[in-house]
């Protein structure tokens, strides 16, 4: 595809959405040139083709394909996995007050009345860092969340908090939401997500020593599903994030994460279970930019009957990256002929005391472990179902918490009964 | 207990004949030996009797009291009362040693209709038989096999072998690896499952296994058949002569 019709693909993605706080309650002058600059984004990029290098694993026409608008949404019944904590709940991409609870130790605002009203943290983050993940690589559909998000959640957390942020969207059209999260120094914030929406960018900003948690559920998306989480960790700061994704039709989930200070860590894991034709994208892009800082990859997946998964994992190790410890694994099992799982790991360094690990491994589960556990009498089924779990916990392993990591677990025996 | 006749057994991969009509009946109460040289059928005649993959049964059979055992699958033949204890057990790095256990003794009970074990009771009986073995709570709170060494793999297995309680226990070269005092552990492992109603296969390379597991009877394979049938006399004939003298017979 040319750049021109790129670039026509990338107009008619935005003509097909409105342009969010330009009529009634206007969004405010910084808000509205923040779209403008998002705008500017998609437009300079166009629209992903397969051809792109990014996308080479991915077709990403499913998601190039304009989205209509939300349509409005009754009262949806959501069951809340993460159990009864502080709820910020989104439905048909608006926030919905009724449906939500305040977290203590954080302060939350919807995107929505931020650009308006200049509240929180939004003026310094909203479109920041989403431009700044694209300098090294373009991520259109990031832009075009920027420009055209409804609505989303700014959460600014100042002590030790935990929030659900629920995302639900029944019927037609499409959801797209743009979340801002600040953990301010000292600030220890654990974010819980599910539910899936077309597209959703989150733009995550550690202050030095703040700590971050996030595991996200994302389980059986029947529409595709675009997400990115930007984040940007300052010096002794910790980035934790996991993800969870289970069948589907198509998932791509972009990671940036920018290690920008000294002695800072993050960690990005998941685990992807896709079957049934399924087609789950795990792109995570690392910067290390200053010295002593770690950074940790790792993502167990398990597929099956026709599904596909893919990773393409980079570190990006620039001059100031110093002592850097980067590690990086992807392993993935077939569980019959018909799946596939691409790979793509790719290290960039400039600094010259690194270290530096990737590997990867694809096969199908070991014939001699099944044999041993059945000659004990174990059924086949079952046999399976314990390896499998016993692959996929170096992942969930990277969570925190025994709730969320044996929700987790949980979902890996679910996800084998019905294989 | 065990009853195998005229068992014929190819490679599926390849057309290579490894059986070629093995006859062998074990009774209840009996320990059987099978000693044999490298390549002669003798751990092959185990994975097929336990269900391992990769083997096509060309002509024969075998009964597990009274049962046809070679259409089941592995965990039907285990939950029917055999079990093999490994040449060299499998390490599964992320499942847990009680755990595999309980499920293995679980669905064991549940396929022949019995209650399963609650998780108190289990733990009451592994370490009351692990303790005759040696088998510390660390060893058992590892994953299966993972970073144990050759004696606590071997060691590990006879543990199974004790809970999971089977009728027809066979040993495939069970002291391969073993220092003597390994062994002896390994040996009075087996030696306390003795019973009237329990039947073992111990099939091995060298005698000296045989000094502390004392055989009813001793077969010798040679080339896919057992080819001489005798007493425990006849291990220390091989001991001494090796095999090529019984092998020209």
């Amino acid at each position: 595809m040319t750049t021109e019709a790129k670039r026509i693909g990338a107009e008619k993605l935005l003509a097909a959405l409105p342009v969010p706080g330009v009529e009634g309650d206007r969004e405010a002058g910084w808000a509205r040139e923040a779209r403008a600059g998002a705008r500017a984004r998609i437009l300079g990029a166009g629209a992903p083709t397969k051809r792109d290098e990014y996308w080479k694993y991915t077709d990403p026409a499913p998601l190039t394909a304009p989205l209509a608008p939300a349509g409005a949404a009754g009262d949806a019944p959501h069951i809340h996995p993460f159990g009864e904590n502080a709820r910020a709940r989104f439905v048909n991409g608006l926030f919905r007050a009724d449906l939500s609870s305040a977290p203590k130790g954080a302060v939350c605002v919807p995107l929505s009345e931020a650009l308006r009203r200049d509240l929180g943290i939004a003026r310094t983050l909203f479109g920041v860092l989403e431009a700044r993940g694209q300098e090294k690589v373009a991520r259109p559909l990031a832009a075009l969340n920027t420009a055209c998000a409804t609505d989303g959640l700014v959460v600014q957390a100042t002590e030790t908090a935990t929030l659900h942020l629920v995302q639900d969207h029944i019927g037609e059209g499409a959801s797209l939401l743009h979340h801002l999260i600040r953990v301010e120094s000292g600030a220890e914030l654990t974010l819980l997500e599910s539910g899936t929406t077309a597209n959703t960018a989150m733009e995550v900003d550690l202050a030095e020593g703040a700590i971050f948690h996030h595991v996200r559920l994302q389980t059986g998306a029947r529409t595709p599903s675009a997400t990115h989480i930007f984040a940007r960790v300052a010096g002794g700061a910790s980035f934790k994030t996991f993800t969870f994704s289970t069948d589907g039709g198509l998932t791509r989930n972009e990671i940036v994460m920018e290690l920008t200070g000294d002695d800072a860590s993050g960690h990005i894991a998941g685990t992807v279970m896709a079957r049934n034709g399924g087609h789950i994208d795990n792109t995570v892009f690392v910067t290390h930019d200053a010295a002593n800082c770690k950074s940790r990859q790792v993502f167990k997946n398990v597929m099956a009957e026709g599904a596909t998964g893919v990773f393409q994992g980079k570190i990006y190790v620039g001059e100031s990256g110093q002592k850097t410890d980067g590690y990086q694994i992807s392993q993935s099992v077939l569980l019959d002929d018909d799946a596939e799982f691409l790979v793509k790991p790719e290290l960039e360094i400039y600094a010259d005391d690194v270290a530096c690990s990737h590997g990867s491994t694809t096969g199908p589960l070991d014939e001699e472990a099944l044999f041993y556990l059945c000659s004990r009498g174990v059924p086949r089924a079952e046999a399976e179902t314990m390896l499998v779990s016993a692959f996929v916990d170096e992942a969930i392993g990277e969570i925190e918490g025994e709730l969320p990591s044996g929700l987790m677990r949980e979902q890996v025996a679910v996800w084998m009964a019905g294989k | 207990m065990l009853k195998v006749n005229g068992l014929e057994v190819k490679l599926e991969e390849e057309n290579k004949r490894i059986l070629k009509g093995v006859d062998l009946t074990v009774e209840a109460g009996a320990v059987h030996a099978i000693m044999g040289p490298n390549g002669s059928g003798k751990s092959t005649l185990s994975h097929v009797l336990a269900g391992r993959e990769g083997y096509e049964v060309t002509g024969g059979g075998a009964v597990l009291e009274g049962e046809d055992i070679l259409d089941m699958e592995p965990e039907e033949r285990a939950a029917a009362g055999l079990f093999l204890a490994f040449q060299y057990p499998v390490e599964i790095p992320g499942v847990g040693n009680m755990t595999f256990l309980r499920t293995a003794l679980n669905t064991q009970r549940k396929a022949r209709g019995e209650e399963e074990v609650s998780s108190a009771e289990f733990l009451k009986i592994v370490r009351a038989k692990g303790k005759a073995l040696n088998i510390d709570a660390e060893m058992l709170k590892r994953p299966v096999n993972v970073g144990f060494s050759g004696g606590e793999k071997k060691r590990n297995e006879i543990l199974q072998m004790a809970v999971l309680e089977p009728k027809m226990c066979i040993l495939d070269e069970t002291d391969s690896g073993l220092d003597v005092d390994a062994m002896k552990l390994v040996a009075q492992g087996v030696n306390g499952l003795r019973d009237k109603g329990r039947a073992f296969l111990v099939i091995t390379h060298y005698q000296r296994l045989l000094d502390h597991i004392r055989p009813d009877v001793v077969h010798i394979m040679h080339d896919g058949r057992i080819v001489e049938t005798g007493g425990p006399d006849l291990a220390l004939k091989v001991e001494t002569e090796g095999y090529a003298h019984l092998t020209a017979a």
